[in-house]
């Protein structure tokens, strides 16, 4: 019984180096169009690989090339699909016959709001978003988010003033503002979810008695000598301090 | 009796007194009201247009929620709610093009609509579901003495496809008031428009109706006027400030939502009234009447 097993087990391993192999050589390259002009890339490769490899260098759309600051909005179609699909160039790999397009920055007015003055309710989205309130719940801020986050739903939250509801939904947005283009309603989302953050941050969240007291302890300063200690250490004995701190 | 709920968005801020005391009469009244998960915005106001598909998309994606929940009736008080929600879904079961159009739009989600779920308001399920016999048995402080006007506007009882009552003469505030003890009087401007949005930009048109309307009620000896809509609240009651300034001879008259009087009726503690979200002070009125 044993030993069958090992056998299918090392069918399937070969089976896959079959398919690894004839995957490498019919699909090596691919067809794309990078802003309307068409390039051979590897198939393999993320959008912004794909751009690179075919001779252009990115200047602005590409900051930490992990996913995370959501400089890299892309959007783009593919053969025999009337859908417009959007992604982070630096983790959207490319497919055959994709026609994409960079968008590096999003137009906004930005709204300058003091938070101090500001109460985390539904008066004050009103106030600073008032565009907030042109949401139809179309939904398609929500098929456009490379994140795959409910923006839709963070936005309406925001309407009945559900501010920790529109932190939390919103938590992971990269700002990439791909969510406001394609909005019908005009609606500034990655903006709105800002201002829930910040109002929650500043008004809502749960007090932790721990980090008062450890801020407390850094006033008291208990901890200037090590800082000091810190501060006059060279960069390799940072870096050996560094990775060998002690972590949960 | 299990149902989905749609509080819409103004009962989840400015009118939380009519939330809070419709959950708690709901409870007394043995009805597990499950608000919907992940709801959006009713739409506000039902469009006119014949073909403005895109605005009965925001009602017809939260009877999906209700479906996605697995309940067959979604229930609202919000008269404004009840109405946009219970017209896009007349439109969508009268029309199977426009609603295949609708689903192919909303592709992301799980579910396709096909027109089987009921809207309900909190009235209609008080008079069917519960009935206002077994409603009168749960009474346990009759709203004695209290003379009640009571106030459908526009959106509760018409057009008369999305009615649960009579359009023209309605019964339901009344036979209810009367179930929870108290006396509702002849009321002519039962159905007039409150003015609605008029009050953003040309409030002095609401003061006018105000002052019809509440002065009206005030000519059979009202105590209060009563509402099923937070937008006919504000205007006859937030706008009273203006009706004021505007008319020298203008008397304040509180106003209340039906769901607080059922709530004082059924014995609910005053935290679920909310009186402090009233411009027009009721607690005196309530207090007076032994209510409180």
């Amino acid at each position: 019984m044993r030993g069958e097993q090992e056998d299918e087990a090392v069918d399937m391993r070969e089976a896959g180096r079959d398919v690894g192999r004839q995957g490498r050589t019919e699909t090596a390259e691919v067809t794309v169009s990078i802003m309307g002009k068409p390039a051979r890339v590897p198939a393999d490769a993320t959008i912004m690989r794909a751009i690179e490899h075919s001779g252009q260098q990115i200047i602005r759309g590409a900051g930490c090339r992990e996913g995370f600051c959501g400089a890299c909005g892309t959007i783009y179609r593919l053969p025999n699909d009337y859908r417009i699909h959007t992604g982070l160039a630096c983790t959207t790999l490319v497919q055959d016959g994709m026609a994409l397009s960079q968008i590096p920055s999003v137009p906004v007015e930005k709204a300058i709001y003091d938070l101090e003055t500001l109460t985390p309710d539904v008066d004050t989205i009103k106030k600073v978003y008032p565009v907030t309130f042109r949401c139809v719940a179309c939904g398609t801020c929500t098929k456009a988010c490379p994140q795959g986050l409910q923006v839709m739903d963070y936005i309406q939250a925001a309407m009945r003033g559900d501010i920790a509801e529109l932190m939390e939904l919103s938590y992971d947005c990269v700002g990439c503002g791909l969510c406001a283009l394609r909005c019908p309603a005009e609606i500034i989302q990655h903006k709105v979810a800002i201002l829930g953050k910040r109002l929650y941050g500043r008004y809502l969240r749960k007090e932790s008695e721990e980090l008062d007291a450890r801020l407390q302890q850094v006033q008291d300063r208990a901890y200037d000598d090590e800082y000091a200690e810190l501060m006059s250490l060279g960069r390799e004995a940072l870096s050996e301090r560094y990775y060998a701190r002690d972590m949960e | 009796m299990k149902l989905s709920y749609f509080p819409g968005c103004t009962l989840k801020n400015h009118a939380r007194n009519f939330e809070d005391s419709t959950l708690y009469a709901m409870e007394r009244l043995g009805v597990e009201a499950v608000e919907l998960d992940r709801w959006n915005c009713c739409g506000t106001v039902y469009s006119l247009s014949a073909d403005d598909l895109m605005r009965r998309v925001a009602p017809i994606r939260n009877l999906i929620r209700a479906k996605e929940a697995g309940n067959r009736q979604l229930m609202t008080g919000c008269s404004m709610c009840y109405n946009t929600i219970k017209r896009a879904n007349i439109h969508v079961r009268h029309s199977a093009p426009d609603l295949a159009l609708m689903n192919a739009f909303m592709y992301e989600e799980p579910v396709d609509y096909a027109g089987d779920v009921d809207v309900v308001h909190v009235l209609e399920v008080v008079r069917d579901q519960i009935g206002f016999q077994a409603l009168r048995e749960k009474v346990v402080k009759p709203l004695a003495g209290l003379k009640v006007a009571c106030y459908y506007g526009c959106l509760l009882v018409r057009p008369k496809e999305a009615a649960f009552d009579d359009a023209e003469n309605p019964t339901v505030l009344e036979d209810l008031v009367e179930a929870l003890g108290g006396e509702p009087v002849a009321f002519s401007h039962k159905t007039e428009c409150c003015a609605a949005y008029q009050t953003v930009d040309k409030p002095h048109i609401v003061a006018d109706k105000t002052y019809q309307i509440i002065g009206a009620a005030q000519s059979q000896g009202a105590d209060t006027v009563l509402v099923s809509c937070p937008l006919c609240a504000f205007n006859l009651d937030q706008r009273q400030a203006l009706t004021r300034q505007t008319y020298g001879d203008f008397r304040t008259l509180p106003v209340v939502y039906f769901t607080q009087l059922m709530a004082i009726a059924l014995g609910g503690p005053e935290s679920v009234l909310r009186l402090d979200l009233h411009h027009t002070p009721a607690a005196p009125l309530l207090s007076a009447k032994g209510l409180l």
